[in-house]
């Protein structure tokens, strides 16, 4: 299928329209399993999101309350969806401020799931805020409510996403095989890079700093001052893992774009990452131990909360930890990806344990949080259009496949 | 390039640093006079006129007060909604039947207003926390609020975060609140914050058998303007004891105060590892 893909001569803007619409249509078979599976789900979720931006919140849309302000969409979409994202500062840093060369074949796959999960997952943020025609009012709006933690987030994101599109760049323009445009795109990499890597540091943890005020409310075990350094650590290893889990599906599905180079030196990539989770995982947990003590909180571990805790901390960080270690040692590759669900799974629990578990606890069982299946369902259809979206740059940029010769031709002047 | 690389960086982030002022929240608290309601627990005897007025001051649907009704409804525990500010609710204590009206607490320094990121929640310089309509909907206020007030309108297509304000569009026409107006037995005294404050202090002093030693809201979250006094411990009427007394806003500013280092320290330190670790062949 290699063959197939031809370089555009892209000289105007009607060049461009007609290659454009050249390259919406779709390659490969249209009726997969998967696109009969998610095509509907995401149809639904599309009707859906519009009723829901009609109508507002409340029941049956969402079962958000006075109790629960935020449920699935900002602790599932949002938060932990920008932590799974954060593989993509975290790869940009050891490619290209510790220059190992040696995770460069899959730097581009990661660039562009960091950039799509900001523009769908943070995107999906319009879904959750309540008046959602004021978006706009933090970067143009009358106030600018600079002291707050969700104004820098919010600047952050919006900043985080240009400076990952700029990243992200040259594989645009070596698909339209604009050799200019190329150039100047990839001499702005570096500059993204040293922005993007600060941006994401303060938002991923700005995220845990957002929960700061709500200290009678989050039980004890689970908060303290250290929330956004804690959030900061955890999006390395969640993104790490979010990479590893990405990379084993896309190494089959497109299979067919990855020269022979790419699939031999693959298998390493994947465990020098595995050592990376391994470690911050590690100290992760040793920070968590230090802070039990130090809030004085491990009396609490003996309460159902306090299984809950042990749950989230053994099940979903120590074991995968330790199955990291192993699968290194046992050179099992399988070991890896099965230890980097897992991490992930620990993510999402961590992140919704913030947003909507261990947060207000203790309201009584009838008033807890449950997400509704239209708030299930909207959520996986914003998942699978990114899944697609991906699929459909993969399949027509150079993101897992080589660059064209003479890009790394400008790579190797420059 | 490299050169270049550091200057736009090094520009970017002193020009951030800049934008990014952490307010000393501290210094701002004396400069002005706060407004507030002294709430007398031991005064109040449960009318709900004051639900009644607060409605009609603020476009809420009317609630029915007559006695029969008020019977039925005070056997709940109740907490205010996004039509109703304020809220009346009946305790048994072993001083008796205590009856505490619930309502925003006018922080001296609001968690709301501290988390709102467009100031559609703001502390107003005569002590009124109030609402505005270029709130995006985050609803991060209610999860900032130690007492819960600020509720949301989930059930309409353009909602409002509703809580009192401590009717400040009265307040601007010289009334005072419409609770506080309505109240008939002065349950309710409305001031600065300062002649609140002391006229709490002279009823406990000179009844020291009848009030306990506590001004709820003198320290609680830093101080409030909406402050209660109390014949019983206040755990024991409904009222949260595990506010501390640290402002709120104070709990973010850790980060906040971290933000501008990181954007300065950053950008420098990974240059330096970027020059650092070029290989001589390289570049």
């Amino acid at each position: 299928m290699e063959d197939k893909i031809l370089e555009p001569q892209i000289k105007n803007f009607s060049d461009f329209w007609r290659f454009f619409k050249q390259e919406l249509k779709p390659k490969g078979k249209i009726f997969t399993t998967f696109n009969v599976i998610s095509l509907p789900i995401m149809l639904i979720g599309y009707v859906l999101i519009i009723l829901r931006l009609a109508f507002g919140l409340g029941y049956p849309i969402t079962n958000l309350s006075q109790e629960f302000p935020w449920g699935l969409w900002i602790g599932f979409d949002v938060v932990t969806g920008v932590a799974f994202a954060g593989g993509a500062y975290s790869l940009c840093f050891i490619v290209y401020i510790l220059r190992a060369k040696k995770y460069y074949p899959i730097l581009r796959a990661t660039v562009l799931n960091g950039f799509l999960a900001y523009v769908f997952y943070a995107g999906a943020i319009v879904l959750d805020i309540g008046r959602w025609w004021n978006i706009y009012n933090p970067m143009v709006g009358n106030y600018f409510g600079v002291n707050a933690v969700m104004f820098l987030v919010a600047w952050h994101f919006f900043l985080y996403m240009l400076a990952e599109l700029v990243e992200f760049s040259p594989a645009i323009a070596e698909w339209l095989g604009l050799r200019k445009l190329r150039k100047v795109l990839g001499a702005l990499t570096i500059g993204a890079v040293v922005f993007g890597i600060t941006l994401s540091t303060l938002h991923q943890s700005g995220l845990g700093a957002l929960m700061m005020m709500a200290k009678n409310k989050i039980h004890p075990l689970w908060y303290t001052e250290f929330i956004p350094v804690m959030y900061f650590i955890s999006s390395i290893f969640a993104g790490l893992s979010m990479v590893i889990f990405e990379g084993s599906i896309s190494h089959k599905v497109f299979a067919w774009q990855l020269d022979e180079e790419k699939h031999k030196s693959y298998p390493d990539i994947v465990f020098s990452l595995a050592k990376i989770c391994a470690g911050v995982m590690f100290g992760y947990l040793f920070l968590k131990a230090i802070l039990l003590v130090h809030e004085r909180a491990v009396s609490y571990l003996s309460s159902p909360m306090g299984y809950w805790y042990l749950i989230e901390i053994i099940g979903f960080v120590l074991i995968p930890a330790s199955m990291f270690v192993y699968g290194i040692k046992q050179k099992e590759l399988t070991f890896v990806k099965y230890a980097a669900f897992l991490t992930m799974i620990g993510i999402i629990i961590n992140r919704l344990n913030y947003t909507f578990i261990a947060y207000n606890w203790n309201v009584p069982f009838e008033l807890k949080y449950w997400p509704t299946i239209i708030e299930l369902n909207i959520t996986a259809s914003i998942i699978l259009t990114e899944v697609w979206a991906f699929r459909w740059m993969v399949n027509r940029m150079p993101v897992l496949r080589s660059a064209p010769a003479w890009a790394k031709a400008l790579d190797k002047g420059h | 390039m490299n050169r270049r690389a550091f200057l736009k960086t090094l520009g970017t982030a002193v020009i951030s640093s800049s934008l990014i002022k952490v307010k000393d929240l501290k210094a701002e608290e004396h400069k002005t006079e706060f407004y507030g309601i002294l709430v007398d627990t031991t005064r109040c005897i449960g009318c709900r006129r004051c639900e009644k007025a607060c409605a009609e001051a603020n476009g809420l649907p009317i609630p029915d007060i007559s006695e029969d009704k008020n019977k039925e409804i005070l056997k709940n525990i109740r907490n205010t909604s996004p039509t109703q500010y304020t809220v009346v609710n009946k305790y048994e204590t072993e001083k008796g039947t205590v009856y505490v009206p619930k309502r925003c607490m006018h922080c001296n320094q609001p968690g709301c207003a501290a988390a709102c990121l467009v100031k559609a929640m703001r502390k107003r310089e005569t002590g009124h926390v109030t609402w505005d309509l270029n709130c995006i909907g985050c609803r991060l206020c209610m999860i900032s609020c130690p007492f819960d007030i600020p509720k949301f309108e989930y059930d309409k297509a353009i909602p409002r975060i509703q809580k009192c304000n401590l009717c400040y569009d009265r307040f601007k026409k010289g009334l005072v609140p419409a609770c506080v107006e309505v109240c008939p037995t002065q349950a309710l005294t409305f001031g600065t914050r300062r002649d609140i404050l002391m006229e709490a202090k002279r009823r406990i002093s000179n009844n020291p058998d009848k009030y306990i030693s506590h001004i709820y809201g003198e320290y609680e979250a830093g101080g409030t303007s909406h402050i209660y006094i109390s014949a019983v411990p206040f755990e024991k009427i409904g009222f949260k004891t595990n506010i501390g007394l640290e402002p709120y806003p104070k709990y973010s500013t850790g980060f906040l105060y971290a933000v501008p280092f990181i954007f300065v320290l950053w950008p420098l330190a990974m240059l330096g590892f970027r020059k650092a670790t070029r290989k001589d062949t390289e570049e």
